[in-house]
């Protein structure tokens, strides 16, 4: 079974988020970047395959040189190939378009994206390579069994979840739940050494184009004050929820 | 030219979700002149979407089931679209939404935006209002495609009603014969319980309850608000209660009216997914936890003493007003 999990290199999870030449771009200074949550959780479920099952695990990401040492990272918790797609990463269907034509170019069973980037929060990626390339798609997957050609996924649905067969080649777009925190993997001293060997292949990409474009960012508006009650005053707030924020 | 929503139903009823999404369309429509449509998947009664100002419902009669199916389902959205020319498909924040986005938008070679908050901005290009860096900015986006396709954050457009008379169209289309579509199976849901997508008011707690054994006074708290029980990240990741309970920036995005935090401290991921709710109320031990600074309102007091007598105030309360 060949596997690609697509990573997106993301701003770290408690990173302040300021932007830039009047609030058209996101700063990016000072920010430490990592692996998308969601494809982490990804990434670890791949290589259980690939312990498991002898699977191939290839890691892709489309965006600049900046983006490599999150891709040095998977390589280091053990995926064999790492792709850099060489152009910046403009919007969710420029970069599906570019990775479903590598996806085409090498034949993969199964790819592995996220549920969505914790930056754009985009929700997209997966789903429009699954458009594109045809293939089966399960959106917010939380568990993936693969027997031959059929895949068992779980998928979340609003309030449960929903268990479903499917036929490779498929797409998800995972979560957590596809391995629990605790079991995530993180470089060893060994791989981080054998990362070092690996190969870092760099593709010139299909030129694929963008539907949308961020014109202006703003930030959240600032909030109220916070009012501070008594806990032996409860009438206080039942009352402020009632007449002043109308909740209940 | 016109606008259309995918309409979804629970166990007969109209999610808030989809009469948001025809609150918004409507309005939309009228102001570009053109009228709001809605495709649902078997049967349904138009008289609730007609009060949100849908004019025309394309019921599905599928022939082999209601379930869900991403790629079935967005092909036949995908051709309702093409057939009426719209323009824009305006969905919610759903999990069936949010899976058959991205292949509608395939279909229709179209631009998708989601987690939309406010009207368009601009309709030439076509620019959206939407959260990025999960709610720690917005971006204005604009739309270089013909088509676009959004889907709206919950509870940010709210609910308008616009009654109008509606006409409903059986639509049959022939079976998606595709290798590709999934075989749905088990549905694992828990019944009665309101979802924290749908829930207007979501109870939550953290680590500051000590163990899964006293989760009892943050259920009873939901229900006697009518609302959802959620946890923090660490909660769910020690077994204490579901992974569907999770919200935050890895978790379940919330959006509720009233967000009720007890013994959770505020940390940067968990304020990024809750934030987007209207009202925050903590209750914490230490004043100096991170969250109050979040709040609209502050309690500080230990959760073991004060839920318990907020459930009996609340009790009281609606029993007054009821
Ligand atoms: C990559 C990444 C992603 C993450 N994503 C998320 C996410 O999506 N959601 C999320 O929630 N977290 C997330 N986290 C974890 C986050 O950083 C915090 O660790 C977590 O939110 C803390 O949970 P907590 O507030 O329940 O626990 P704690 O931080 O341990 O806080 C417990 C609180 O309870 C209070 N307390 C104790 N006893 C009582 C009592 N008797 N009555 C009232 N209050 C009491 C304490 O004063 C304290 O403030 C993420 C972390 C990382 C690294
Ligand atoms: N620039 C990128 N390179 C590779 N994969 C990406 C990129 N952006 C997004 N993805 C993948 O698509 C998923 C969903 O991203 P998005 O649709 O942008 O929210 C992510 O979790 C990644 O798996």
């Amino acid at each position: 079974m060949k596997i690609l999990v697509c990573i997106s290199n993301v701003p770290d999870t408690t990173a302040k988020i300021n932007f830039k030449d009047n609030d058209t771009q996101f700063d990016t200074q000072g920010v430490p970047f990592v692996i998308n949550p969601n494809d982490e959780f990804g990434l670890t479920r791949a290589m259980w395959f690939k312990e498991q099952n002898g699977a191939t695990v290839d890691v892709a990401t489309v965006g600049d040189a900046s983006v490599e040492a999150t891709l040095r990272k998977a390589l280091a918790i053990g995926a064999d190939e790492a792709y850099r797609i060489d152009t910046p990463a403009l919007d969710g269907i420029q970069v599906a378009k570019e990775l479903a034509a590598l996806v085409k170019e090498n034949g993969y069973d199964l790819v592995i994206a996220g549920r969505e980037s914790i930056d754009y929060n985009g929700g997209m990626v997966p789903g429009i390579m699954a458009g594109i390339l045809g293939y089966s798609f399960v959106h917010k997957c939380i568990e993936l069994q693969i027997d031959g050609q059929t895949a068992t996924a779980v998928r979340e649905i609003d309030g449960g979840k929903e268990t479903l067969t499917a036929q490779l080649p498929l797409v998800i777009g995972g979560q957590k739940g596809l391995v629990e925190e605790k079991d995530l993997k993180i470089p060893n001293m060994r791989g981080i050494m054998m990362a070092r060997q690996k190969t870092l292949q760099v593709l010139p990409g299909i030129q694929a184009k963008s539907m949308t474009r961020d014109v202006h960012f703003a930030k959240p508006a600032a909030r109220n004050q916070t009012t501070m009650i008594s806990k032996d005053n409860l009438d206080e707030l039942i009352e402020k929820l009632h007449t002043e924020a109308k909740v209940i | 030219m016109s606008v259309l929503i995918y309409a979804e139903q629970e166990q007969g009823v109209f999610r808030k979700q989809s009469l948001e999404a025809a609150s918004y369309a409507s309005a939309w429509a009228k102001a570009q002149g053109t009228s709001a449509e809605a495709v649902v998947f078997g049967h349904a009664d138009s008289d609730s979407l007609a009060q949100y100002g849908i004019r025309k419902l394309h019921q599905i009669n599928e022939n082999q089931s209601e379930r869900f199916e991403a790629h079935s389902h967005a092909w036949a959205i995908a051709n309702i679209a093409k057939k009426s020319g719209v323009k824009l498909v305006v969905l919610g924040a759903s999990a069936n939404a949010q899976s058959l986005a991205p292949l509608l938008a395939v279909h229709l070679d179209a631009a998708y935006v989601s987690g939309v908050v406010a009207m368009p901005e601009a309709s030439a290009p076509m620019t959206f209002k939407r959260a990025v860096f999960t709610n720690k900015g917005f971006s204005q986006t604009e739309v270089s495609s013909e088509v676009a396709i959004i889907s709206l954050s919950a509870n940010a457009y709210g609910l308008h009603p616009h009654p109008v008379s509606c006409s409903n169209e059986a639509t049959s289309l022939p079976e998606l014969n595709a290798q590709a579509k999934t075989t749905p199976g088990l549905i694992d849901k828990v019944q009665g319980k309101i979802s924290i997508a749908d829930a207007e008011i979501v109870v939550s707690a953290g680590r500051g309850l000590k163990g899964p054994e006293n989760w009892g006074m943050i259920e009873e708290l939901a229900q006697v608000l009518g609302g959802a029980t959620a946890c923090s990240k660490p909660v769910s990741d020690l077994g204490w209660r579901p992974h569907s309970e999770h919200v935050g920036q890895t978790g379940k995005p919330v959006a509720s009216n009233l967000y009720i935090a007890v013994g959770i401290s505020g940390a940067i991921q968990h304020l990024a997914g809750v934030s987007a709710s209207k009202t925050k109320v903590v209750i914490n031990t230490d004043p100096e936890a991170p969250f109050f600074k979040a709040a609209d309102y502050g309690i500080v007091g230990d959760a073991f003493e004060v839920v318990p007598q907020l459930i009996e105030k609340i009790k009281a309360f609606k029993s007054q007003n009821a």
